[in-house]
């Protein structure tokens, strides 16, 4: 992974000084909470509904031991035992004091890690597929092209004040599994028809109360333009976006109302420029450079072997166990998921945990997937058990990676001072109906998806199925979505009808469920099935006790 | 308020004029509906002459006209409009401006050091901001990861 040299140490380490001193002048009243709200913003720090959160970026969700580790003394001695893992691959800490934010940094520093722009109207944390570097179909690893990125927006002097954050994801293939349709801004490597390998650049794409598919705004970047070509959309939208209404401020509005023509028509120009004066080319060496930093293990020779499939084992092999490009190997997501726990929470325990198995088992690195779970990218086949025994002593062995209870969720109410809804004890709910693992494994691929609000953190737009919490007169509904897909068949859910009750949206999530399996034809997953018959079916199932009620 | 300019206190040599304010004598700001609307006596005064942009006019809107320009002046209505950042990178960067930058208005602490990079040289400071909180806020971060107006070596370079 990609270690600091001087320069990055020392880069992070004036950062941390130079917010030591905001908070200094905060703490002393010099600096009143308006005033210094963008300072933390910009350093990752929000003023919650309780307390004042901390989000630790994790470039591109790739973790080392000792960042575990580090992880793991900071929620125990700054926080409350836990830290939580979020859908854009970082690490939140709801209880931090904002007199140890300082010193938290520094202690973040000494493991490569910061929390600057993981926050503010910002080019924001870069995230990348979690199978980087193993999946079988990918053309090249994403990291290094996150990193590069990650690198150039890192104090953009330009960039800092945009209208509204901006969020940039890296595939290295055409399986997506970053949502780059989603995203602000999204590269995809590609390779052309001469077998040379670029990026493919989407620009529009974003959930929250107006969600868009990104579109196509650069078909083949060439490798050393990549920055050249970010800065000419960057710059296109700081001048452009709006700055009138908060709501209407991201890329997405822009690059839809200006239209595909006319934005690339800008861009270009932009483009064309910016390449010309030659200061942002990436060159050769550098690019060689980075890519050095993330060059697989060397794997061993290795057969595939014929993996267990009874028992605990054989039930955590079937979901959380995935195909490695190198024979012999496979990728292992940790459920970060337990039945009736909070998703995406970790404790300090766990994190420790996870840190001496990467040790033990000899593993320099492991991922945090914007599902909001972890990802062993290099297990040999024969350390399976062995990896599964120690998980499930450490309880991080539940096995529903992919499945219905695999549900991602936002802190909601419970936290957030933008919720209006609670949505983790509706995802714990949700998980205690279906956890039957014979059920869940018949129900099949399934993506659950839940936000306590509009702005929809927990991807509800893109969930096979969505619940987005509302709130009518302090009462809190929840509206299901159907059909929306975050990969590289992405859609937007479409919105069902009037909200459910608290109590009555977990029925209504099984009866949808439930009328699928019915209706299934042979493979189908729920989005399939949802594609073919449409909403009429599902709508009038889910609402169908409402009507018995009422009559 | 204190101006700032090429790193140092300094008197302001410019009065700034509204649209409908006679213009006394000596080097004067007007704004870009001015420059347009008196175009010929302002240019044929020979004298210094500073043109103020809101945060909504690109430089670009100026025309060949900037080449008469001493004094471009960027306004923020709000810190949080960043659009005068790509404002002075264009003037520099894109059109090769050789006058004084100077940022105006309601910018932070923290965004000095980026307004220099982009471009700006001369800061009229807001109430908030002391001559020695600018002298801070330029040297707490020693490396930069990208090119700008400034022509700073990049960690890149360094590295090399």
């Amino acid at each position: 992974m990609y270690r600091y040299d001087e320069f990055d140490a020392t880069f992070v380490r004036e950062r941390t000084e130079q917010f030591r001193y905001q908070v200094e002048r905060r703490l002393k009243g010099e600096l009143n909470e308006d005033q210094f709200k963008p300072f933390r913003l910009m350093n990752g720090l929000y003023l919650q509904l309780h307390a004042y959160m901390l989000r630790v970026a994790v470039p591109y969700g790739t973790l080392s031991a000792p960042q575990m580790r580090m992880l793991a003394h900071i929620a125990r001695k700054y926080d409350r035992g836990y830290g939580h893992f979020t859908t854009r691959q970082n690490i939140q800490y709801n209880w931090p004091k904002l007199k140890d934010v300082p010193d938290i940094l520094a202690e973040l520093a000494t493991v490569e890690m910061h929390a600057i722009q993981t926050s503010g109207n910002c080019i924001r944390n870069v995230t990348a597929d979690h199978f980087a570097g193993a999946a079988a179909e990918e053309i090249e690893d994403p990291r290094p092209v996150a990193e590069i990125v990650r690198q150039w927006s890192s104090l953009h002097p330009e960039f800092t004040f945009l209208p509204r954050k901006f969020k940039v994801a890296v595939s290295g293939g055409p399986q997506d599994r970053a949502a780059l349709r989603f995203h602000d801004l999204a590269i995809e490597i590609v390779k052309n028809d001469a077998g040379r390998v670029g990026y493919r650049i989407l620009v529009g794409g974003g959930m929250g109360r107006t969600p868009y598919i990104g579109y196509v705004i650069g078909d083949f970047v060439e490798k050393p333009d990549l920055l050249s070509f970010l800065e000419a959309v960057l710059r296109v939208y700081n001048e452009n976006g709006r700055r009138d209404n908060i709501y209407k401020a991201r890329i997405k509005i822009l690059a839809h109302a200006l239209g595909e023509s006319e934005m690339r028509e800008r861009v270009l120009r932009e483009f064309s420029e910016i390449k010309r004066s030659g200061t942002l080319q990436v060159p050769e060496a550098e690019r060689a450079r980075i890519a050095a930093y993330f060059a697989p293990p060397a794997f061993e020779t290795l057969p595939d072997t014929v993996l267990p499939k009874d028992g605990a084992l054989g039930q955590w092999v079937t979901s959380n166990v995935h195909k490695h490009r190198a024979p012999g190997y496979a990728l292992a997501t940790i459920s970060l998921k337990p039945i009736g726990g909070v998703p995406g929470d970790i404790s300090h325990e766990q994190l420790d945990g996870v840190a001496e198995l990467m040790d033990d088992f000899g593993y320099e690195e492991i991922r945090a997937s914007h599902e909001q779970n972890l990802v062993l990218p290099h297990v040999k086949q024969s350390d399976l058990p062995a990896v599964f025994a120690r998980l499930q002593a450490l309880g991080l062995a539940t096995p529903n990676a992919g499945l219905i209870s695999d549900i991602i969720c936002c802190p909601g109410l419970d936290y957030c001072d933008l919720a209006n809804a609670r949505s983790i004890p509706i995802a714990q709910k949700l998980a205690e109906r279906f956890a039957d693992l014979d059920r869940q494994h018949n129900i099949g691929e399934f993506k659950l998806k839940i936000s306590g609000c509009i702005n929809a953190c927990g991807h509800h737009h893109a969930g096979h199925i969505g619940i987005l919490g509302v709130d009518k007169k302090g009462v809190e509904f929840y509206q299901l979505q159907l059909g929306g897909s975050a990969a590289e068949d992405a859609s937007i859910g479409d919105i069902m009808g009037p909200g459910f009750g608290e109590h009555e949206i977990v029925d209504a999530v099984e009866r949808v469920v439930d009328l699928y399996v019915k209706l299934r034809q042979p493979g189908e997953r729920f989005l399939d099935t949802y594609r073919r018959i449409g909403m009429e079916p599902f709508k009038n199932i889910a609402y169908q006790e409402q009507l018995h009620a009422a009559h | 308020m204190p101006l700032i300019k090429d790193g140092q206190l300094a008197d302001d040599i410019y009065t700034a004029v509204d649209d409908a304010a006679p213009l006394p004598e000596g080097p004067v700001i007007v704004s870009l509906k001015r420059l347009r609307a008196e175009r010929e006596a302002l240019l044929g005064r020979n004298q210094k002459l500073g043109v103020k942009l809101t945060s909504e006019e690109s430089p670009e809107s100026i025309g060949s006209d900037l080449d008469r320009l001493s004094l471009v002046v960027l306004e923020f209505p709000k810190f949080r409009d960043g659009r005068p950042f790509s404002w002075a990178r264009i003037l520099r960067t894109r059109l090769k401006f050789e006058g004084e930058v100077r940022a105006s208005g309601d910018f932070l602490y923290d965004q000095i050091a980026f307004l220099v990079r982009v471009g700006c040289d001369s800061f009229v400071l807001p109430p908030a901001l002391t001559p020695e909180l600018f002298q801070r806020a330029l040297g707490e971060m020693s490396l930069v990861y990208q090119p700008a107006a400034d022509g700073k070596k990049i960690i890149r370079d360094l590295r090399a």
